[in-house]
């Protein structure tokens, strides 16, 4: 025996084994979810974040709501709360709870008792009341219920008994039962809370979540995954598959490459150019849905000159839509006249929109004193999201635009966080960027978006405060008579086209790709990604 | 010996004081706050910056600083990541080992089929078997590391589907990482089929490992090839055949053993080309070890981790290098200094 036979025979077996040993690999590898997420959540409590990637996260798997969206009609439907009732003025909402709903027991926290009264208050009370002792955990801020000014139109949240909950409100809010069932009004658990708090460590509520959803958290590291197993005593007792991961991805191509070889079950935000890709392939499945979303150009009215309507009319006549929609989108998505896609009932089909004109551009340049070689930025956002998935490409060709009426434009970018730290503080001249839906109310386009309130919180980022504008919202949430509140909406789109604050550009359409494995997979077009439900069979 | 030994180490830990010395001056010359960029920490109060700039005593001169700054880079405090939060040394411990396994597999394949393809066709030399291993050789010599990885990944993960293309191993199965060897971790893991995540983990092992080792094959191949053709000419060849040896005999008495010894420490030279191809390779498969840990905090701007992986990649080139000339003249000490590998 000598050195080389030595060598050869041992990796021929080591081949051998390698390919002899089968042992059963269907039944684990169908026992476990894998979703292909593009970034790192900020936290695991969606009331603290707008982000997507926080929703996804967190808001249908560890948590569930006091209402859900209907995922095909869009009708808001029972969940912990098992009934509801309003009263005949529209001020006073009446929650019936469901009963025997039990809260997670991970190796952090065993519950001693199912969800009940207290829990919808103490969740609700979180955000409400700034003298609450977990307001201020975790920065106390909850940009969705901020944006809305949510808290400030609930008088008071009483506890009638341990199952039924009474909500008064300070006026009438036509929005307020939509707003409930959102991605980001989620029950916590209050005796969690109170157990954190005792420890001296409340933050851990946000970051190590218990909740009454389909699964439970079990770990986290950030930049690679998270962990979750299934919820054996969720109270609908779905069939799921007993595990869920997710597997942080951020390159979309990347994405895509592990769906087609199966290390993905599900990927998040498919990139436009690859939905062909997608579409060829039997194994996968591209679901659609015609997204409540918009994406947007938006202008820093703080600062002039953009603070002269004209000069933001200017701009948008300088660029070319269409060609934006083409370059951007590849067909997946429709132009934007308002703020409103066409998926809501408040569309208005006819409503004034700004055609590509550069000589009228030019004309009202002139006229608002504007000099040729003015510079001015263009802050495109770093991450790809249906709305807009690619704000530097099209930056670059609103560039080019800008440049035929003599502006100058300098692209700015910064990774994620930093951008929107820096939107906030208004350092922007205008940005390119959009906005989700997180209900089916046209109120969740209109405030988050321009009114004076939303500015703080992070979603005005045409930092533009209007009273008139404000007013006729409020007007709206007035009345429960849908096509008073569409006339309402319709005089709003007329003084957006007045005042321009942002020139809106499309609305994309939702995408989700996953394998055909994956069984009772459904798009939810308000919100974020469920998997309760959901199984895979190899 | 003793002379040469201590010669060593007095370079090392001057090549290592430079090092610590640049990676110090990076705190200073990346943009922002020194101390963040010293820490990882954003200080929250004045109270908690005080303390972070009394740790690392800023208020002191330069010299002060970096004595400070090697005690505790000695001591294991290496700062946090700003991105992540977690302890750097905790990160690099994590990721290095995956570094390390996958050069250490790559080398292994390249030994096990360089050598010997190198000795036939060395045996061979001149001949129509000899020039065709040369050639593909020279080829396999030639090719873009990055490129080959990223042909491998269309062709055996994205056409064949025969290999997956990210990761070390199924995030199925749950493998606390232990020593950051995926393999053994597997032997220390519980709750799960462990012949299963073996077969996931090799499965995961294979394109990344074959696409960095193909250089080192092809360049095992031509040392050997050299080699063997050297020895294969020496008058103590011509003696054992004269004398009627068999072929084999004289292939492993003779030829092989001689031919191997020159081999040895231009082997060992190349780990370090080795371990900077598996660098490159591992951000194409997302291969959790240093390389890709750098590229993503130069991505996310994490200056303190920048540094420390500078400091932690360039110690361990600097350590293997020199352990391997102090090797090198261990093994064949009748020789000064070998020059590089030339192939």
């Amino acid at each position: 025996m000598n050195s080389l036979q030595f060598i050869l025979i041992c990796f021929i077996s080591l081949v051998a084994i390698s390919a002899c040993s089968q042992p059963p690999k269907e039944g684990f590898y169908q026992s476990g979810i894998m979703y292909c997420s593009e970034s790192n959540p900020a936290n695991f409590n969606p009331q603290l974040d707008t982000s997507s990637t926080t929703s996804d996260a967190s808001s249908h798997q560890i948590y569930d709501r006091l209402l859900d969206f209907d995922a095909d009609s869009g009708r808001i439907i029972p969940s912990l709360a098992s009934s509801w009732k309003v009263s005949d003025d529209g001020l006073t909402y009446t929650f019936q709870l469901r009963r025997n709903v039990p809260f997670h027991t991970t190796d952090y926290f065993t519950p001693s008792r199912p969800m009940n009264a207290d829990d919808v208050i103490f969740s609700l009370n979180r955000w409400r009341l700034p003298q609450h002792p977990f307001h201020q955990v975790s920065g106390g801020r909850y940009p969705y219920f901020e944006s809305l000014g949510l808290a400030d139109n609930i008088r008071q949240i009483e506890r009638i008994n341990g199952y039924r909950v009474k909500i008064t409100l300070s006026q009438r809010d036509s929005s307020f039962l939509a707003n409930l069932a959102t991605d980001f009004s989620v029950i916590l658990s209050f005796e969690y809370a109170e157990a954190l708090l005792r420890e001296a460590a409340p933050e851990r509520l946000d970051h190590y979540p218990i909740g009454t959803g389909p699964y439970k958290f079990e770990s986290y590291r950030k930049d690679h995954h998270i962990r979750y197993v299934t919820h054996t005593e969720h109270w609908k007792a779905l069939s799921q598959a007993p595990r869920l991961i997710y597997d942080i991805t951020p390159k979309s191509s990347l994405r895509l490459a592990k769906l087609i070889t199966g290390e993905c079950d599900a990927i998040a935000f498919p990139a436009q150019t690859e939905l062909d890709i997608i579409r060829d392939r039997e194994e996968l499945e591209l679901a659609k849905k015609p997204g409540l979303n918009i994406g947007f150009w938006a202008f820093n009215t703080r600062r002039p000159p953009f603070d002269n309507p004209d000069v933001r009319r200017a701009l948008a006549y300088a660029i070319d839509k269409n060609t934006l929609l083409e370059a951007v989108y590849f067909d997946s998505a429709t132009r934007a006249r308002s703020l409103l896609p066409a998926a809501s009932w408040a569309y208005q089909a006819d409503a004034e929109d700004t055609a590509y004109n550069p000589a009228v551009a030019r004309q009202l340049l002139k006229k608002a004193g504007i000099e040729p070689g003015f510079t001015m930025t263009i802050w495109a956002m770093p991450i790809e999201r249906a709305y807009n998935p690619n704000a530097a490409k099209m930056a670059e060709l609103m560039q080019r635009y800008l440049a035929d009426v003599g502006i100058v434009v300098n692209i700015v970018t910064y990774d994620w966080t930093t951008f929107r730290k820096h939107l906030r503080e208004g350092l922007h001249d205008s940005v390119l960027i959009g906005w989700s839906a997180d209900n089916g109310d046209p109120d969740n386009f209109y405030r988050p978006l321009l009114s004076c309130g939303a500015i703080p919180s992070g979603t005005n980022r045409a930092m533009w405060c209007n009273e008139k504008y404000d007013a006729l919202i409020n007007e709206a949430l007035q009345t429960e008579d849908l096509a008073k509140r569409k006339a309402i909406y319709q005089r709003v789109n007329n003084l957006l086209f007045d005042e321009l604050p942002l020139v809106p550009i499309a609305h994309a359409f939702r995408y989700r790709a996953y394998r055909k494995e994956l069984k009772g997979m459904q798009i939810n077009p308000y919100g974020g990604i469920r998997f309760g439900g959901v199984t895979k069979k190899l | 010996m003793i002379r040469i030994l201590l010669r060593y180490i007095i370079l090392f830990v001057l090549t290592l004081l430079v090092l610590a010395g640049l990676s110090f001056s990076l705190a200073y010359l990346f943009p922002g706050d020194v101390l963040a960029n010293l820490t990882g920490i954003t200080a929250q109060n004045e109270m908690q910056r005080a303390a972070l700039a009394q740790q690392f005593h800023l208020d002191s001169g330069y010299i002060v600083q970096f004595y400070h700054y090697l005690k505790n880079l000695l001591t294991g405090n290496w700062g946090y990541s700003f991105i992540s939060g977690m302890p750097l040394s905790e990160e690099v411990r994590l990721a290095l080992p995956a570094t390390i396994e996958l050069a250490t597999y790559a080398m292994l394949l390249a030994i096990v089929i360089g050598i010997p393809v190198g000795c036939y066709a060395g045996l061979r030399s001149y001949t129509a078997a000899d020039y065709t291993i040369n050639s593909a050789s020279m080829i396999g010599y030639s090719f873009p590391v990055f490129w080959l990885a990223l042909l491998f990944i269309l062709m055996f993960s994205l056409e064949w589907n025969i290999a997956p293309l990210s990761g070390r191993i199924s995030l199925l199965f749950e493998v606390p990482p232990k020593t950051g060897f995926i393999l053994i971790d597997i032997l220390f893991a519980d709750n799960i089929n462990r012949l299963l995540a073996f077969r996931d983990a090799l499965h995961h092992l294979m394109l990344p490992t074959l696409a960095i080792s193909v250089i080192s094959i092809a360049s095992m191949v031509r040392i050997t090839r050299r080699s063997v053709i050297e020895v294969k000419n020496k008058p103590f060849v011509a003696a054992a055949r004269t004398r009627g040896l068999s072929q084999g005999q004289i292939f492993y008495r003779h030829i092989l053993r001689n031919a191997l010894l020159p081999i040895l420490p231009l082997m060992a030279i190349q780990i370090t080309t080795l371990i900077t191809n598996a660098m490159i390779v591992e951000t194409l498969f997302s291969w959790p070890g240093i390389g890709n840990w750098l590229i993503q905090a130069i991505y996310q701007r994490d200056y303190p981790a920048l540094r420390i992986g500078m400091l932690a990649v360039a110690f361990m080139v600097v350590t293997l290098t020199i352990l391997i000339d102090l090797f090198n003249r261990v093994i064949d000490p009748s020789r000064e200094k070998y020059e590089r590998v030339a192939v």
